[in-house]
């Protein structure tokens, strides 16, 4: 069963087409790479799935629910972590946690035990009553995945989870993600530009170049239409490569930049 | 219905309680917003007081300019919650608000709250600056809760107001400009610092349309104990900040998903 699926989903900024028509099926407990370059069109494609975009033309079911008559109840069963760090630097993780658990509508009993489970799942326990601006940028990440599924989302997005992150604290983050989706079979869909996060996370890869998929497959699949010695970095090249300028906008690499900096 | 309210309320309350903690685990903001209040009464409203300059009737001018200078600083306060949700849009903290099963109301109404609280907080360093110089409050536990709720509503108009602005300026160089722009004829087209009376006939038609002047003329009534000059009645003042906050909210919530576009 699919549990996201796109149907000539379209979005255009002024003349300019960013999201071209897409028609993808993001299976039930899958994690789903979508991946291109800066400028592609995968954080528009989010933002629409997360209805805080509306398609300028054709349609997504999220969980059965069409994002543009039904943005409510898509609400409900999703989680969201933004490309830009989004925890609250001045509130302490518990807390983060707890303005989340009362916005998703967990009732008061059931609060403290939910968020303890998540700290707990996600290694933050001992730091859950620190400020989060003394997090180092991997705890942020946990904390914003903890964040985003509280209510045990049926769909979560996570927009280029590991920017900015040293190697270490991204496997850190990749581990969580895999045990997030083996254990309560989350689907996940995920936009990154790092071949090597998309080789280990994803069970499918589409590629985006100019707001249009032009591939879809396994990253084995990806490999061996190029050959039997490709990389995901070949392939990656030879689907949305060209022009090393042209592509991504000042306003996305200036979104990178500051979420690089501020990961120090 | 009742359902509907009930968790549109809750979710009021905890975006409130959000901006409630933060100001806990960093008073400093409320020291260094108490020096403009200060400043106002102690210089200003000294040297204005021994020129006889304005004309307050019996009433002292530093007893009328306490509730203009507490209006001032609910206004400063609240004006500043519009460059914070541009920050928080650039941090991504709006995206995440608003991909959540949170009325776009409540987002708005619980940052309104938020700014209210610190409204309140510095009023009571503004009423604790009063009692020094000697001005004359009125300690009546009704007077007191009524100038809370005035406060409270106060500073949500002016949030929204600027939460307003911020939907479309869109950037913090932008919006530090406007809100310079905005805030001061606000505070000077006020009954604030003189009498609506003083002033040209143009001007006072502009100060009966801003809600500061009524916002001032209610704190006058519930706050001072001195013989006042005539004002418009608390049940107007209510009516008219209340039916403002109203229709700010219905252009903000529909306005505030587009920040994050």
């Amino acid at each position: 069963m699919s549990s996201i699926s796109m149907r000539a989903l379209t979005r255009e900024f002024g003349s300019t087409r960013v999201v071209d028509r897409l028609d993808l099926d993001i299976e039930s407990g899958e994690i789903f790479g979508l991946v291109g370059r800066n400028g592609a069109g995968k954080t528009t494609t989010v933002k629409m799935l997360t209805t805080l975009l509306p398609p300028t033309s054709g349609t997504a079911l999220v969980a059965g629910y069409d994002i543009r008559t039904q943005a409510a109840q898509v609400r409900r069963v999703i989680g969201y972590v933004p490309q830009a760090l989004s925890a609250d630097g001045e509130l302490t993780g518990y807390e983060n946690l707890l303005v989340f658990a009362r916005l998703f509508d967990i009732p008061r009993a059931e609060r403290r035990r939910r968020i303890a489970d998540a700290l707990a799942f996600m290694e933050l326990t001992d730091a859950a009553g620190r400020l989060v601006r003394s997090y180092s940028g991997g705890m942020i990440r946990r904390l914003e995945i903890a964040q985003s599924t509280l209510h045990r989302p049926r769909a979560l997005f996570l927009d280029e989870p590991t920017v900015g992150l040293d190697p270490i604290a991204r496997h850190a983050v990749w581990q969580h993600i895999v045990k997030l989706n083996a254990e309560y079979g989350t689907t996940v869909a995920l936009t990154t530009h790092y071949m090597d996060e998309a080789e280990a996370l994803c069970d499918r890869i589409a590629v985006m170049h100019k707001g249009a998929v032009v591939a879809v497959d396994t990253p084995q699949g990806l490999k061996a239409r190029l050959g039997p010695d490709a990389s995901l970095d070949d392939v990656f090249a030879h689907f949305a490569g060209g022009s090393p300028e042209g592509d991504g906008r000042y306003a996305d690499t200036a979104t990178i930049r500051t979420t690089a900096d501020r990961l120090g | 219905m009742v359902a509907s309210a009930a968790a549109f309320a809750r979710k009021t309350l905890a975006i409130a309680d959000m901006e409630v903690r933060r100001l806990r685990h960093d008073p400093t903001e409320l020291l260094t917003r108490a020096l403009q209040p200060a400043l106002w009464l102690l210089v200003f409203g000294q040297v204005i007081s021994r020129g006889h300059v304005v004309d307050t009737g019996d009433l002292p001018y530093l007893d009328f300019l306490v509730p203009g200078i507490l209006a001032q600083s609910v206004l400063f306060i609240a004006i500043f919650n519009g460059i914070s949700i541009i920050w928080e849009r650039d941090l991504g903290i709006v995206h995440k608000f608003l991909a959540s099963p949170t009325p776009r109301a409540a987002l708005v109404l619980g940052k309104a709250l938020g700014g209210g609280v610190r409204a309140l907080i510095q009023a009571v360093v503004v009423v604790a600056l009063a009692l020094l110089l000697d001005v004359r409050v009125r300690w009546d536990p009704l007077g007191l809760a009524g100038a809370a709720a005035l406060i409270l509503l106060g500073a949500a108009v002016f949030s929204t107001f600027s939460l307003i602005i911020a939907c479309l300026v869109k950037t913090r160089e932008r919006f530090m400009g406007i809100g310079q722009v905005l805030t001061m004829p606000l505070f000077f087209a006020s009954n604030a610092i003189y009498p609506t009376s003083m002033m040209p006939g143009w001007l006072q038609v502009i100060s009966h349309l801003n809600p500061l002047t009524y916002q001032v003329d209610g704190l006058r009534e519930l706050l001072l104990a001195g013989a006042l000059p005539p004002g418009v009645g608390l049940g107007v003042d209510f009516a008219v900040l209340a039916s403002a906050l109203f229709v700010l909210v219905l252009i903000s919530a529909r306005l505030y998903p587009n920040i994050a576009r």
